[in-house]
């Protein structure tokens, strides 16, 4: 009950667009199309879901206080915390890279619709931010983290594709000029947070 | 181009948030208040301004295939100096400010002009481009900060200045929901609205 508790706490609570603002600059930049917009959203969940339990591991067998102990227990004393910026955007450069070579051999279906977005993610503060989010939270074991990874990328899948959908009819309703495009696009989004503001406090 | 305008024109015409829609994620996120607004400002522009400098000196010798890891070597590099400086002095704030200092790695601004401005322009140049963009990220951060934190709790970088002012008295009171996190978002845009219908070049289509 704990997992499906986290789930969707970090799906509609703590959602990464509209509670956090992660990743707000290719929400704003790709989110032009429903059909484009899905292919960012669910490449960033994919890459969230690998990126965050690698960085937990790393978390927790390098680089928190007295994490080197299970190597020698001279090492208890050693905190590598200041560290953790650094590997952990390796880590995700690495992984997307390697994620990006494994779907271009195996899936070139799936690499020609995810393809142009794979590098971008690499600068995705969603995905920066996840891992960060999972270092100050404290989670117990590694499916809580899954299950944080899988609901955060989730959550910002439906935001991207929500705001896809609305702009998409956008294009056919008389907006001041001077707010067409990127103005419109932050205030409905902050209308959009508005509404994800209720569901606050709800405890499964 | 002249050096000014490198300095200038990200202010108003090339304003990273306005305009080009760089690093919003901050912006929006620290600006509940004053203090952190300008910490995280200030913080901004020395990543940007030295990672555009050393990318700058280095962009003979980086290989293109590999830039982009080269970038965040040494973006990540001069964040980690950031953070510790800032949990050193200011410690508090550096709580406030939580993973967003991380983020600073990430912040599209840092990337972006390193990637369109530093690796093909001359040091100095570089450098005064990234003062320049800092400069109006952070200006951006103080107005939503100075708006936020005058009228949704009352005070000014912690001084209660509705209370002296005695506005309390007269049946005034706090509009709790700017704190909030939509509100950042539609304040951004009422400042696009009132940028752009002042400056109809920047206008879409």
């Amino acid at each position: 009950m704990e997992y499906f508790n986290i789930f969707i706490k970090s799906v509609f609570i703590d959602n990464m667009i509209f509670a956090f603002f992660l990743g707000m600059c290719s929400y704003l930049a790709v989110s032009k199309t429903v059909k484009t917009s899905f292919g960012l959203g669910v490449a960033v969940t994919f890459v969230l879901l690998i990126t965050v339990p690698v960085n937990y591991l790393i978390d927790k067998y390098l680089l928190s206080p007295g994490a080197l102990s299970w190597l020698s227990p001279s090492l208890a004393g050693v905190d590598l915390s200041f560290l953790s910026l650094i590997l952990f955007i390796a880590v995700i450069a690495a992984i997307v890279q390697i994620v990006e070579m494994v779907i271009e051999r195996y899936s070139p279906s799936l690499y020609n619709s995810l393809g142009i977005f794979l590098p971008l993610i690499a600068v995705n503060c969603a995905v920066l931010g996840g891992s960060l989010f999972m270092q100050q939270r404290g989670y117990s074991n590694i499916g809580e983290v899954t299950c944080f990874a899988l609901g955060s990328g989730i959550g910002w899948l439906l935001a991207i594709v929500g705001i896809a959908a609305i702009r998409e009819r956008l294009r056919y309703s008389a907006i001041p000029p001077a707010l067409k495009g990127v103005g419109i696009t932050f205030i409905i989004t902050g209308l959009m947070g508005i509404a994800f503001m209720s569901f606050m406090g709800i405890k499964l | 181009m002249k050096k000014f305008d490198l300095i200038k024109l990200p202010f108003n015409k090339e304003n990273p948030i306005t305009v080009q829609v760089l690093g919003i994620c901050s912006c929006l996120a620290v600006t509940a208040q004053l203090k952190p607004a300008v910490v995280m400002a200030i913080s901004v522009t020395v990543v940007v301004a030295l990672a555009n400098l050393i990318i700058s000196l280095l962009r003979n010798t980086i290989p293109p295939r590999i830039r982009i890891i080269v970038q965040l070597v040494i973006v990540s590099t001069l964040v980690i100096l950031v953070n510790q400086v800032l949990m050193a002095f200011v410690y508090d704030v550096s709580k406030q400010l939580s993973v967003y200092v991380g983020l600073i790695i990430t912040n599209c601004i840092v990337m972006g002009r390193l990637e369109a401005f530093a690796m093909t322009n001359k040091p100095l140049d570089s450098l005064l481009d990234g003062i320049g963009n800092g400069l109006g990220y952070g200006i951006i951060l103080v107005i939503l900060g100075f708006v936020r934190e005058l009228f949704g709790r009352g005070t000014l970088w912690g001084y209660p200045i509705i209370e002296k002012l005695g506005l309390y008295n007269i049946g005034y009171e706090n509009n709790g929901f700017i704190i909030m996190a939509p509100m950042a978002l539609i304040l951004v845009g009422i400042i696009i609205w009132i940028q752009r219908s002042h400056d109809k070049e920047l206008q879409e289509k």
